[in-house]
């Protein structure tokens, strides 16, 4: 894979968790009943931010919660790695919340749906919003995200990688194409 | 670290990174059983078999929730009620299971090996529930998933395990995982009931409970069998209640809290002190609780493997 483009640096990353931060509280009118879930691994991470931005801007905590999707996947036999299983942690009770599902990438709309199939699981939220740092495109479901940070038109052969410092030690999100390499 | 194995046959064949690999997916699994919905679809389509050749009660009903809880389907088949009363063999009646497109065929038998050939002559999945005196991984990863919640490791902690060693499958399973996990294992109980050589698989024995109690973290209280081994040597129940029983009397006289687990079903007063298994020091039932996210986390770790093998050929 080589690296084709820089999408977004740290301080682009960060300037969109601030505004997707203001659109939900927005679109909410306030932070009253919302409660920010991230899919694991990055949209955590990025779920973790948003939820802190969100506090500093309200002067309120927000409830925060890790979705891990990897039991309801569709193509656990398919795929070629095999995934580890690892917690769900959303220690509140989700019923009657608008529960803001966050993820770094949006693309074919699969992990989305896992994620709504979890939640529909732990409870009966009144609404599910959609945030995501990059959206790439080619969508194979009717799913779309409510706040988004960048719009990135990619071709099928591209890939986008987020990177984040708490896992990847620092924040940045990259544009790739396979070479011949 | 990837499982591939398409059974579960016993510990002393995993390593170290494939038992933590399982007791990590069980501590996933745990929150599972605690939401209003206690399901999630990661097993769907997939039929699990419970063979059992053996009464069980509480390792059957732990393995079908768990089958449940991950909404795979569950069909149990006892000996006594099916066509080996009509002299079918454990290999014929595995390969009709096998036929009938069943995923997971979870055995208990009485004869040690029995999982092992039939894991050898199957396709399809097979987790040991017990066979013989050979092993009992469930159990015993169970047991071992609940003292690192309980002391936060494995290594370095000392176990002590007491009981019928020489006929204990638990005993062995927690033997080969404890230690394989850097725990230091002392088994003790009356002379006739450990098994010579024992020394070898790296544990300390002792034949005096008191002393053993004195220098561990935890002490495994083994089911005594009166039923299953009525021999003129074999010490009487209220003899064995006097010299090996765990009581609360003989806890304290060690100065420290000692955790105290049983495998169950309890013979109180024989084993264990009635108010010993009641009391603080017991997590008996949470190894309960426990055992069924560990039978799930092993449930789909097998057929995850067997599905990679057959996407592979």
């Amino acid at each position: 894979m080589k690296e084709k483009a820089r999408i977004l640096d740290q301080e682009a990353v960060k300037r969109c968790v601030t505004r997707i931060s203001h659109e939900i509280l927005e679109k909410n009118k306030g932070v009253e009943g919302i409660c920010i879930v991230g899919i694991r691994t990055r949209g955590a991470h990025l779920a973790g931010r948003i939820a802190d931005c969100i506090s500093g801007i309200e002067k309120e905590p927000v409830d925060l919660g890790v979705l891990d999707i990897t039991l309801y996947r569709d193509d656990l036999t398919s795929i070629s790695q095999q995934p580890v299983v690892h917690k769900t942690e959303i220690g509140f009770d989700i019923t009657g919340r608008n529960v803001v599902l966050v993820d770094d990438v949006l693309y074919t709309g699969r992990t989305v749906r896992c994620a709504l199939d979890a939640l529909a699981d732990l409870g009966r939220p009144r609404t599910i919003q959609l945030a995501v740092l990059v959206d790439r495109g080619h969508r194979e479901l009717p799913i779309r995200a409510d706040f988004v940070g960048k719009n990135v038109p990619t071709s099928r052969e591209e890939t986008v990688e987020v990177r984040l410092t708490e896992s990847d030690g620092r924040d940045e999100v990259v544009l790739k194409e396979r070479g011949n390499e | 670290m990837i499982w591939t194995r398409k059974d579960l046959l016993g510990l002393e064949e995993l390593n170290r990174e494939e038992i933590e690999l399982i007791l990590g997916t069980a501590d996933s699994f745990k929150e599972v059983s605690s939401r209003e919905i206690k399901k999630v679809p990661a097993l769907r389509g997939k039929t699990v078999v419970n063979l059992f050749y053996e009464p069980s009660t509480r390792t059957r009903v732990s393995f079908e929730i768990a089958a449940k809880r991950l909404s795979a389907d569950v069909i149990n088949i006892a000996a006594e009620t099916s066509s080996v009363r009509k002299g079918e063999t454990l290999i014929d009646t595995g390969r009709n299971i096998q036929a009938l497109k069943a995923d997971v065929i979870v055995l208990r038998h009485g004869f040690s090996g029995a999982a092992v050939l039939l894991a050898r002559k199957l396709d399809i999945s097979v987790v040991n529930a017990g066979d013989g005196w050979h092993e009992h991984p469930t159990q015993a990863l169970l047991d071992i998933f609940t003292l690192k919640e309980k002391l936060g490791r494995i290594e370095g902690l000392r176990v002590c395990i007491v009981g019928d060693i020489a006929h204990s499958r638990v005993a062995r399973s927690n033997i080969w995982g404890l230690t394989r996990l850097g725990a230091k294992v002392t088994v003790c109980a009356p002379k006739i009931l450990i098994p010579p050589g024992i020394e070898q698989t790296g544990v300390d024995v002792s034949c005096d409970i008191e002393e053993a109690l004195s220098k561990v973290d935890a002490v495994n209280v083994l089911r005594m069998q009166f039923e299953r081994d009525a021999r003129d040597a074999f010490p009487r129940e209220i003899d064995y209640f006097r010299k090996f029983g765990i009581t609360r009397e003989r806890l304290k006289k060690t100065g420290r809290d000692i955790i105290v687990m049983h495998p169950g079903p309890l013979n109180r007063g024989i084993e264990i002190a009635s108010d010993v298994a009641d009391g603080g020091s017991s997590v008996i039932l949470e190894q309960v609780t426990n055992g069924i996210a560990v039978r799930m986390a092993v449930l789909f770790l097998v057929s995850q493997a067997h599905d990679k093998r057959i996407s592979a050929d």
